[in-house]
């Protein structure tokens, strides 16, 4: 059932990829996102007992994180018809395409219940082998070099978690305990585990994982890639693949809480969170380019997540509602900001203007994205940014809170003066009022719907899930 | 066997301050084969008993590290006619001092690490994290797209050093880090099928990769 989570959307991708029309292809798409929704709502209403000697397990994140990467999976899928539709001069790319975007599905998905390290490792890398397709999709110099940014020093943080990986192989072999990556096995023996080879360890994977996650100052390919790759792209990218990087690191942050390490290991991210958030807010501040100011939205989030996790106690639960907000936040900013850059044909922020008149829908979900993302009332992320600093009040760090509080606010300001720009602004000179393509709303609608429902009404199941989640990451029986 | 485990390893030592003191692209790329050679010594030698697993990893580690790879980007520097110089932003006696620091500085990290077994007291993990640092340094300091690769293929090197100290516990971890050649091998597809070289003029410097900044 686990191995079917990881193959269904590959077995698709293969599909796709020798289906003959482009049309047909994008149905692939979303006919394969749309199942692997459903197999991933039903795991993890029942989760299914472990596959390969516990290789693939579905616990409490899992079940958490799973859902959470197929349904918003889905969401971007539902866009993909109607994107590909508007670019018929990218036929050419449309096979390759669909087949890696649905096989990044199916590697997401393995990084989440992948419960061997090396495993698990397999999959963060297989997912940067088949995004690179994604991210060159418009074949010019410009996304070409993206893609080489990508593909390099994603290499380079892939190799590092590698390295970070037999540095915790090693803190097991030479602390005298049975050799394993297994998950379990590691917390079983994680008293026992060699220290200074399990702090170099979590040190090394910080590194390695926070380059995919986008941590700064690892954070310089993000940019460059969510500017150049596809809006849709840059969605799974930002919701989907970054949410799988910090399920793995959230699997070593338990490894060191279970060895009695968990202080030391939260100090770091409590750091990299904070620094993420504040290189962030600096370059947000007079950004010319909306899509590269999206991509230091997601630089901020993931700080504020980090920050959350090395918080803990109430952060945590906060962090976990974080990532959820996060993703659908992502997919109505991305999609949108897609949208405007079709119409407009560019995505400086000096060229769009007034898109409320022009482009309303479009311009609408930007702007209420914009307020979602940033944490305002009613939507979900408010809830989980306040949930993160009671936490960081409660806990005593008044420093970083404060921290907190104060970048939060200065990207507010960052962000809005782009997005007010580009929304509000004068009415630019070209063009009346367009008629827009409803397949290119409704996707992200959905997913402001959820970032909404997520702010004034968490279902119990949904809390219970939040809570049991949080209770697996902070270790706590 | 175990006695060249040493040499073996200090070679490699050597090659990185080579690698970090040529200035000829192809003899950079020369010296980072031979550390795929030496690599693959090492596997037989670092191990007691020469099993199936340990003679096919070593083999594929020859071929892959000291054949193909440097095959392909000879093949890339002719196909994308890529000048012979190294072409550094920071000059040879600097990148040589930062080598040699961060030689020392591994000595003295490793030694606070306990290392149990068969290879306690050796230079495995010293080398390790030196040709580990050596590889991030070609990788930051030298400018074109070619030996950024070449700095990548020397940081996994460094990787597949520690590597050898698991491969009885644990040959799966060690096996995937084949992956790594397979990235290895990306990059130089897309030099030689001239996407890198031609979209950027004929230099392929990583350099004019630089459209894209704040």
């Amino acid at each position: 059932m686990l191995l079917a989570l990881v193959l269904l959307p590959i077995a698709m991708g293969a599909l796709a990829f020798a289906a003959p029309s482009p049309r047909l292809r994008t149905y692939l798409v979303v006919t394969g996102a749309a199942l692997h929704a459903a197999l991933a709502v039903f795991v993890a209403c029942s989760p299914p007992p472990p596959m390969f000697d516990r290789w693939l397990v579905l616990e409490p994140l899992g079940r958490l994180i799973v859902p959470l990467l197929s349904v918003q999976f889905l969401l971007c899928a539902l866009y993909v018809p109607a994107y590909l539709a508007a670019r018929p001069e990218r036929q050419r790319q449309n096979r390759v395409f669909c087949a890696c975007l649905l096989a990044l599905g199916g590697t997401m998905s393995l990084v989440a219940v992948s419960h061997h390290l090396g495993l698990m490792w397999v999959g963060i890398e297989a997912s940067a082998l088949v995004s690179a397709p994604l991210i060159y999709f418009y074949r010019t110099p410009r996304s070409l070099e993206a893609t080489w940014k990508y593909l390099l020093i994603g290499s380079v943080g892939v190799a590092f978690a590698l390295y970070g990986s037999f540095f915790l192989a090693s803190s097991a072999l030479h602390g005298g305990q049975v050799s394993s990556l297994l998950f379990e096995d590691l917390v079983r023996a994680a008293p026992h585990l060699s220290k200074p080879w399990l702090h170099a360890a979590f040190v090394i994977l910080l590194i390695g994982y926070g380059t995919k996650i986008g941590l700064a100052p690892m954070h310089t390919w993000k940019p460059d890639v969510y500017g150049e790759a596809p809006a849709v792209v840059g969605a799974v990218l930002a919701g989907g693949l970054s949410t799988c990087a910090l399920t793995a690191l959230m699997r070593f942050l338990q490894i060191c809480t279970a060895a009695g390490d968990g202080q030391l290991a939260r100090s770091l991210l409590v750091v990299f969170g904070l620094l993420s958030m504040g290189v962030a807010a600096a370059f947000m501040i007079g950004q010319r380019d909306y899509k590269r100011m999206l991509a230091y939205s997601s630089v901020e989030h993931m700080g504020i997540i980090v920050f959350g996790l090395g918080i803990g106690g109430l952060a945590t639960y906060g962090a976990l509602l974080h990532i959820l907000g996060n993703s659908f936040g992502k997919g109505v900013l991305f999609m949108t900001a897609g949208n405007l850059h079709r119409g407009y044909g560019s995505k400086l922020a000096a060229d769009v203007s007034g898109a409320i008149h022009r482009f309303p829908a479009s311009a609408g979900l930007f702007l209420a994205g914009f307020f979602a993302i940033t944490g305002s009332p009613p939507f979900g992320l408010f809830l989980s940014e306040l949930a993160i600093a009671r936490g960081a009040f409660a806990s005593g760090s008044y420093l970083g809170a404060a921290l907190f509080l104060a970048l939060l606010a200065t990207v507010f300001i960052g962000m809005g003066a782009v997005v007010i720009s580009v929304v509000q602004g004068p009415r630019g000179a070209e063009g009346p009022r367009e008629r827009e393509q409803r397949l290119t709303l409704v996707p992200p609608a959905l997913c402001l719907a959820v970032v909404l429902l997520l702010g004034v009404y968490v279902p119990p199941w949904l809390d219970s899930a939040l809570r049991e989640a949080a209770a697996v990451v902070e270790m706590r029986p | 066997m175990s006695s060249l485990l040493e040499p073996l390893l200090v070679t490699v030592l050597l090659l990185n301050m080579f690698v970090l003191g040529a200035t000829r692209l192809r003899a950079v790329i020369g010296a980072s084969a031979a550390q795929g050679v030496c690599l693959g010594v090492l596997t037989v030698t670092a191990h007691g008993e020469i099993t199936f697993e340990v003679v096919a990893i070593a083999i594929a580690a020859v071929a892959i590290k000291a054949v193909v790879i440097p095959r392909l980007l000879y093949k890339a520097m002719r196909d994308a006619a890529i000048a012979r110089d190294v072409a550094p932003l920071v000059g040879v006696i600097p990148s040589l001092v930062i080598g040699a620091l961060g030689t020392v500085f591994a000595v003295v990290f490793a030694g606070t690490l306990p290392f149990a077994g068969a290879h306690a007291g050796t230079l495995v993990l010293p080398s390790s994290l030196a040709t580990v640092l050596t590889g991030c340094v070609v990788l930051t300091t030298r400018r074109k797209a070619i030996t950024q690769v070449v700095g990548y293929l020397i940081l996994e090197n460094g990787i597949f050093i520690l590597g050898l100290s698991l491969l009885d516990a644990m040959p799966f971890l060690v096996e995937v880090g084949v992956l790594l050649d397979l990235v290895v091998g990306i990059f130089v597809m897309a030099i030689i099928i001239h996407h890198v070289s031609r979209e950027f003029s004929a230099s392929t410097d990583a350099a004019e990769l630089a459209e894209l900044k704040e």
